[in-house]
């Protein structure tokens, strides 16, 4: 099945291309492939859905984009150029439909008008109906290829390492300083994005035998380098930090060790970019056909493929590295009718060629599938030429977009060659081989009909869109690339940004390197997300954090709730209870006997010291100093703007020595705050601040007969309300705080985690011959809700002050704490800020997280923090924030949730629904 | 991701770090309201070096001083803030 152009071995490997079975070599890539299956059209365009080839033998591919594998493996927008074809590879076109052939979207590259340059600006501008208008057949119509849905089977692994000299490219240039460094006893890395070491001697092996490439290699093993193939340096971050991006198994195909990709962080003392050059288009009517190639990449198929892309070939160049590509189609039996040469005689005279000078192609002509004829001026006169393959060179730009990622301060212009040249560089980086310096070119004269001359190949950006955005008034080379999209497809420009840069430079009247250039970012190749996740993409990274009695809550089978980092049991359903009745039956069991719940993940934290107290008295808003040993309180703290962002309690456990606790989520910022404040505002404070939030686990017994249960457990009296004892329960040291946020007389229970399970046994124990149960954190809510206790994050969400939530009275009055400055903000205390009510629903059940409003239609006047049943009457019951709500007593509001279509007609009240006294905390 | 030198460590990748905030942005207690709301919210924003301070967070956990381009990135100077750096 391979093409008739191709001796020499028979193809082995099965492949298929839109379901139809093909055969390739071992080596091949699928544009390599493709051709020796005389496969021209491989894709259509992005906006026109014009048909292209391929064009490029290497990454700077911009037509012939593919999706390739199946199901979760599947890779949308992979280059044809820059996959290797495996046995059983599945791939397919894009951007088609029906099919690649016959591709109804390609009616729109008849009216290309209807889609000009700076068209999403021009409809954006327009009425919105305008754009709602065209974006359904945008949508439709415009794209690459379709991301997977179902998941990726395989693994993605990340390294990092350490080096000497990280060495960017493995040809000639490469391999030579890579050798260098390792024989001067430093340790080298070498990467190389191909399959093949020295693709470029393959190519041109009349530069340097390609066996050199081998032995080299082999010295630098010796040396103890490392040589990683397939491995693209996708990214050159601050202090010479390089991601590489290694592909184990080519793309689709299922990975022989479970890793289909790896990505390095290399962490290189000096790098050494050998990345080596690519060819530039010529810009001329119809460039964008299939059989329109790059001069050196048609090389690459004759030499090292033993694909020769056509028969009859017309070159068009500017300089003299295309006539290494006529000698080798006429080596490889194709006929060279003519070379369109730019450059005026005698240039390429000596060649053997029939040689055109001063001209370059006028048009091509041709079938969706070939080219057929090309065109040019010869002398003043159109002539016509019978071919189905033209290999064009427009000279060639280095590859500096690692350069410029590390942070490249210049590009300087080398005007023979028509190209920017890394200059300077603030890393310790060098650039070598062609990346460094290239080859002379001759005039690129501009082309008759610029519309169809196309620049950037894969966003379908033509010269004549860039005269377009010139004549709009975009004078700015960043402002013309956002406008036309010109290099911001998937390739970013490799192919088009000189060309772009040349006309804008020639608009402006100025020299190129005056034009200016876009910046150059990271990836220099397209990455996968997979890649970039590694192994982290279930949880996003975050780590699961598991209660001290995570083993005895999961025995009793509780519905589980995370909150922060860990996994905290929301109800225990009984039989067939669905969550509300569990948390409603759990909650009366609190109000009218007795319950117990876990309470571990509250920030803990043992402040101690002789100025223990300064530092509390710093940090939380409230009075500390006057507590007297064993009893507590609760507290707020604020950030230095005034504003609430946590709350807890404080207890004084002796002389100077205190426990303070906080809201669970906020934990580890107030670890942070508590680091910040004690280590750099006040580091002369004699003051120790250890986090002990997972070294006690905590059980809150609550209840009118928690009093009873306790006195059981410990065997002496109880506490009073907001005081602290130690004792023992079960033979375990325990610490006893008697403190409520149910609501109900009630005693947190702190034992060191490792022995916590005998505590809480004993406790179960007790609660249950006291006739309650275990509660949950939804149990907790209601309970909290209806007693009006805040939670932070729901009413303490960083936008409050402590007047806004009613906490003002137990401010500090001598000052002092942080936030005191922030809190004199006029702005603060100006009417017309959200305040804390609670509100009854008059009819129907509040709706969590609704917005307050005063009728329908109206704009949100505050929202509902937190929303609840009654625990033992019937209602709905709520804590929200409305504005200017301390004065709105009685008020009747709508909550309304229009993303749930609920709503329930309320009435503003105090924040207390039960026990408004307090008298159920007293004995 | 920048290089940066702990003090007590040496030289460490930036993801151990975190940052807090810069120096100029400190508000000392007992700093009269109006000139710690002008460190909060109406400093200096400089185009060149900066001084930063960072924590080691996911390391040593000391607090440091780094003074660092903001358009560079180059790191001028490390320094160790708190107790440690007392006199």
């Amino acid at each position: 099945m391979n093409g008739p152009q191709r001796g020499g071995v028979a193809g082995t490997i099965r492949f298929s291309f839109d379901g139809k079975p093909l055969l390739a070599r071992p080596g091949d890539t699928l544009a390599a492939a493709l051709l020796a299956n005389r496969i021209g059209l491989v894709a259509r365009s992005f906006k026109y859905h014009r048909p292209r080839g391929i064009m490029a033998a290497g990454v700077e591919e911009p037509n012939a984009l593919v999706t390739v594998g199946t199901s979760g493996r599947s890779e949308p927008n992979t280059r044809a150029t820059d996959v290797f074809v495996y046995d059983g590879m599945v791939a397919r076109s894009q951007n088609r439909w029906p099919n690649l052939s016959f591709d109804v979207g390609s009616v729109l590259g008849l009216a290309a008008k209807a889609l000009p340059a700076g068209f999403y600006y021009k409809t954006f501008f327009g009425s919105a109906k305008r754009w709602m208008f065209y974006e359904w057949f945008i949508r439709r119509a415009a794209g690459l290829g379709d991301a997977p849905t179902a998941a990726d089977p395989d693994r993605f692994s990340q390294r990092a390492v350490f080096c000497d000299v990280l060495v960017v490219g493995a040809g000639p240039a490469g391999l030579a300083a890579a050798l260098a460094a390792a024989e001067a006893g430093e340790r080298v890395i070498l990467v190389e994005q191909d399959s093949v070491l020295a693709p470029s001697l393959v190519r041109d092996p009349q530069d340097l035998d390609p066996a050199w490439a081998e032995a080299t290699a082999a010295r630098i093993g010796e040396l103890g380098g490392r040589i990683l193939l397939r491995t693209t340096a996708a990214g050159y971050w601050d202090d010479n930090l390089i991601t590489l991006s290694q592909r184990l198994a080519e793309p689709g195909e299922p990975p022989a060790g479970g890793i289909a990709q790896r990505l390095w962080h290399v962490r290189a003392k000096r790098v050494v970019l050998a990345t080596g050059a690519l060819e530039r288009p010529l810009a001329f009517a119809h460039n964008d056909r299939p059989g329109v190639m790059l001069s050196q990449a048609v090389r690459t198929y004759v030499r090292r493929f033993g694909v020769v892309p056509g028969q009859r070939v017309i070159i068009a160049t500017n300089n003299d590295d295309a006539y290494l590509t006529a000698a080798a189609l006429r080596d490889a039996g194709a006929e060279v009718v003519a070379v369109l040469e730019t450059r005026p005689a005698p240039a390429g005279a000596s060649s053997g060629f029939t040689v055109h000078n001063d001209t370059m192609p006028l048009t091509t002509n041709g079938a969706r599938h070939h080219l057929r004829e090309v065109s040019a001026r010869v002398d003043g006169k159109i002539v016509r030429w019978q071919a189905d393959l033209l290999a064009m060179s427009g000279g060639f730009t280095p590859v500096v977009h690692l350069h410029m990622q590390a942070g490249g301060a210049a590009l300087d212009w080398d005007d023979a060659s028509q190209s920017f040249l890394p200059g300077a560089a603030r890393q310790n980086v060098v650039s070598v081989g062609a990346a460094a310096s290239v080859a002379p070119v001759g005039p690129t004269p501009p082309p008759e009909n610029p519309a169809k001359a196309f620049i950037d190949f894969q966003n379908d950006v033509s010269l004549g869109d860039v005269d377009l955005a010139w004549a709009e008034g975009y004078r700015s080379v960043e402002h013309l690339k956002r406008y036309t999209t010109l290099g911001m497809a998937t390739d970013q420009g490799k192919t088009s940004n000189m060309a772009a840069l040349g006309r804008l430079a020639e608009k402006q009247g100025v020299a190129i390197p005056e034009a200016g250039l876009t910046t150059f970012r990271p990836p220099y190749t397209p990455v996968t997300m997979g890649l970039l996740a590694g192994r982290i993409e279930r949880d996003a990274g975050a780590h699961l954090r598991r209660l001290a009695l995570f083993d005895v809550h999961q025995a009793r089978q509780p519905i589980w709730q995370p909150l922060g980092y860990w996994q905290r049991p929301r109800a225990y359903p009984q039989g067939a209870e669905t969550l509300a009745e569990a948390a409603l039956r759990e909650g009366r069991s609190v109000r009218t006997a007795v319950g117990m719940t876990d309470v571990s993940t509250l920030a803990k934290f043992e402040v101690s010291g002789p100025d223990a107290v300064q530092l509390l008295e710093l940090v939380c808003a409230t009075t500390v100093g006057k507590l007297a040993v064993g009893r507590g309180r609760y507290t707020f703290m604020l950030r230095e703007d005034g504003l609430v962002f946590d709350d807890g309690t404080v207890w004084r456990l002796a002389e100077d020595r205190y426990l303070l606790t906080s809201s669970t989520g906020g934990a580890d910022r107030m670890a942070v705050h508590l680091s910040y404040v004690r280590q750099f505002l006040c580091p002369q404070f004699r003051v120790s601040v250890v986090n002990v939030q997972e070294h006690y686990a905590g059980i809150a017994v609550a209840g009118p007969t928690a009093k009873a249960v306790l006195a059981g457990l410990i065997g002496e009296e109880v506490p009073r309300h907001m005081s602290a004892v130690r004792a023992s329960i079960a033979g375990i040291p325990v610490l006893v705080l008697a403190a409520s946020y149910s609501g109900e007389r009630a005693f947190e229970v702190y034992a060191e985690a490792s022995l916590a399970e005998p505590v809480w046994n004993a406790c179960e124990a007790e609660v249950t011959a006291q006739g309650g149960c275990l509660y949950g954190m939804e149990a907790m809510e209601f309970l909290r809700i209806e007693k009006g206790h805040l939670v932070v994050g729901g009413e303490i969400d960083g936008r409050l002050t402590p007047h806004d939530l009613a906490l003002d009275k137990m401010l500090n009055k001598a000052g002092g704490y942080i936030g005191a400055a922030g809190l004199t903000r006029p702005a603060l205390t100006a009417p017309g800020r959200r305040q804390l009510v609670g509100l009854e629903a008059i009819a129907g059940t509040i709706p969590e997280g609704a917005m307050l409003v005063t009728a329908p239609g109206q704009p949100a006047d505050g929202h509902v923090t937190a929303a609840a049943l009654r625990v033992l009457e019937s209602g709905s019951i709520a804590l929200g924030q409305l504005v200017d709500g301390f004065a709105r007593h009685g008020e009747e509001l709508i909550a309304t949730s229009p993303t749930r279509s609920q709503s329930a007609a309320v009435r503003v009240v105090a924040p207390h629904f039960y026990d408004t006294a307090g008298e159920r905390y007293r004995d | 991701m920048l290089l940066i030198t702990c003090p007590h460590c040496g030289p460490r990748a930036q993801l151990e770090f975190v940052y807090e905030r810069t120096v100029d942005s400190v508000v000392q207690p007992h700093t009269d309201p109006t000139e710690a709301m002008e460190r909060l919210f109406t400093r200096a924003n400089p185009r060149g070096l900066d001084d930063e301070i960072w924590r080691h967070t996911f390391g040593c956990r000391a607090w440091l001083v780094m003074t660092r381009h903001r358009t560079t990135h180059a790191i001028a100077a490390i320094r160790a803030a708190g107790p440690e750096a007392l006199p």
